[in-house]
């Protein structure tokens, strides 16, 4: 394999977590709430994920990260749409919690190291024919089956949010809440709905870390991820293809080292585990037009 | 004897949760969301160990100097995500947490590369001559002059949130923005702006006070999480400064506990974690059930 099919592959890899973990949060978003407890989703996913896959298998163990990353969700829903408590430390007191307690399973049910207790991870399916397009072909279509659901999710969300009544709805809640409420919109429901999807998505995020790519669980391993998503967000301006564009820039930043060890140039390795955080950074800090967030982000019940 | 020094422990524990509190409190009292006390704190840690570890020959007066150190440091760490805020309006909440990931891997580059022990045998920085290290205030436990710092701290900021001019200013850009703006008196980007470098230079401070009084030294895992528990401390006091000394030693307490549990009984430390969110939840759950009578449409 190239340095430059590495760097390819690298970047898919890196950005599939991210793109579904953003792809559910640009969905909250649009419906007028910003969720950090995304990261909570993301971990939870991960050891739900971990623990089933070593049951039934890896599709099992993807229903499972999803599932719990709903039940993170239901919490951040609760408070956030049921109690309009402040979302953003609800949003970070669930991270918390969810660290919490996935690292309190990990070590009642493995002992302080569960990386002995590894699972197979998801074989790749290469797809006949595209795997084999010169440049893109393995990096794109060379993968775990997961991958492909991302692939199909993207256009699926797109299409929900924009060309359904429900979606109408969805937007229009996130623009003015309140107007949409005299429009006869279910803004209670629609919220509960898009917090539910976007935990979904950020368990099967979590799950695609462990099922797909480590193979074990680490407490801790979400990494930020649940942040950099909302980055992404930003970055993908609030739309779903968007989101997926962002997050293939972050799996890039994340793969330039294989570019770099290829060239012959050599940083200290911190810098590389570093990059994804400060490119969040310069991301936020560059986007401009900030006119194309929705109008009543986060507007309900947070400070401000 | 032993609950003695337990209690010793407990106080330890407490110290830097109650700074680091004290800078969350500090922050969102003016509505700043700083969530990188614990980036902050790491950076503080660092510079304080190696402006110690450089200055050893000037003997006790290093102290104070590298907790000014860590202090400052603090400040020009929380000083990125306020210049961020200010000139292109990133949210804190973002910037500050990625704040706290580079944190975390500088720490790691530093100590196995720069301010590695001269032995290069582990991944942390020489230890603090004793000269550096902050004297020990109760004989027979490990309970260092910090947490009087901590005390004095809180008071001081009880004293400038009621009788100055400065903390009406904070308390009025922090419970609302526009009007305090249109009041006139009051800038309300600078003095959003300085509460962030305040609350950056405590964080800095609370990992400068850990350094000098309870690790000596520098390595990656220094702290266990004090930035993220430093929140809860700050949200169960109410932000109110007199009470995070009561908050955080109540964390302490609950930390020292769990590693007690875990020790004696097995019971992951990481459940702490777990109450501490739980607590986190149920403050501002409480909070905005009695909110919602007097504003329909807002927990504040």
């Amino acid at each position: 394999m190239s340095a430059f099919e590495a760097f390819m592959e690298g970047t898919i890899r890196t950005a599939t977590p991210l793109a579904f973990a953003a792809l559910g949060e640009t969905v909250v978003e649009r419906s007028g709430l910003i969720n950090i407890g995304l990261e909570g989703a993301i971990i939870a996913g991960a050891f739900g994920g971990f623990v089933a896959a070593g049951f039934g298998g890896a599709w099992f163990g993807f229903a499972a990260a999803g599932i719990s990353g709903i039940a993170v969700a239901l919490v951040f829903a609760f408070f956030a749409v049921r109690l309009r408590a402040d979302q953003i430390i609800a949003g970070t007191a669930i991270s918390l919690l969810a660290l919490g307690i996935t690292a309190t399973l990990n070590r009642l049910l493995f002992g302080s190291d569960s990386s002995t207790a590894g699972i197979s991870t998801m074989e790749t399916l290469p797809i006949p024919g595209l795997s084999s397009l010169p440049i893109i072909g393995r990096a794109l279509f060379s993968q775990p089956p997961i991958t492909y659901l991302l692939y199909l999710a993207i256009p699926a969300t797109w299409w929900w949010m924009y060309r359904t009544h429900a979606g109408l709805g969805l937007r229009a809640t996130g623009e003015d809440p309140r107007a949409a409420i005299v429009a006869g919109v279910p803004v209670n429901r629609l919220q509960y709905g898009a917090v539910l999807f976007g935990g979904f998505m950020g368990g099967i995020a979590g799950g695609t870390l462990v099922i797909a790519q480590a193979g074990s669980f680490a407490e801790g391993m979400s990494a930020g991820r649940g942040f950099i998503a909302v980055a992404i967000v930003v970055l993908g301006r609030w739309h779903p293809v968007g989101a997926a564009g962002a997050a293939v820039v972050f799996g890039a930043a994340s793969a330039l080292q294989y570019l770099f060890q290829a060239m012959g140039w050599s940083l200290p390795y911190q810098v590389f585990l570093a990059l994804p955080y400060v490119l969040t950074l310069l991301v936020l800090a560059s986007v401009t037009g900030r006119a194309s967030a929705p109008a009543g982000l986060g507007k309900w019940g947070t400070t401000d | 004897m032993i609950e003695y020094v337990l209690l010793g422990d407990a106080l330890v524990r407490a110290t830097p949760l109650i700074i680091a509190g004290l800078a969350v409190a500090v922050a969102f009292r003016a509505g700043v969301l700083n969530i990188g006390a614990e980036g902050q704190l790491l950076v503080g840690a660092a510079t304080s160990v190696a402006v110690s570890v450089s200055a050893a020959a000037i003997g006790i007066a290093v102290i104070p100097l590298a907790l000014v150190a860590g202090a400052v440091a603090g400040a020009l760490w929380a000083g990125i995500a306020a210049e961020l805020r200010r000139r292109f309006h990133v949210l804190e909440i973002i910037s500050t947490i990625m704040l706290n990931f580079i944190a975390l891997h500088m720490v790691s580059f530093l100590v196995r590369g720069p301010l590695q022990e001269p032995s290069r045998i582990y991944p942390q920085t020489e230890s603090l001559p004793l000269a550096a290290q902050l004297p020990i205030i109760a004989p027979g436990t490990r309970l260092h002059l910090g947490f009087l710092i901590a005390i004095a701290i809180a008071c001081l900021l009880a004293w400038v949130f009621r009788s100055t001019a400065a903390g009406f200013r904070i308390r009025a850009v922090g419970s609302n923005r526009s009007a305090a703006a249109s009041a006139g008196m009051i800038n309300v980007d600078r003095t959003t702006y300085r509460v962030f470098l305040i609350s950056g230079s405590l964080a800095g401070l609370a990992g400068a006070v850990e350094v000098s009084g309870v690790t000596f030294a520098l390595y990656e895992n220094i702290s266990p999480g004090y930035g993220y528990t430093a929140i809860a401390v700050a949200l169960i006091a109410g932000l109110k400064p007199t009470r995070v000394i009561a908050s955080g030693i109540f964390f302490g307490i609950l930390e020292t506990g769990a590693g007690a549990l875990q020790r004696d009984f097995g019971i992951p430390s990481s459940t702490a974690l777990v109450t501490e969110a739980l607590l986190i939840l149920l403050a501002i759950g409480l909070a905005s059930i009695r909110g919602r009578s007097t504003h329909p449409f807002s927990s504040r």
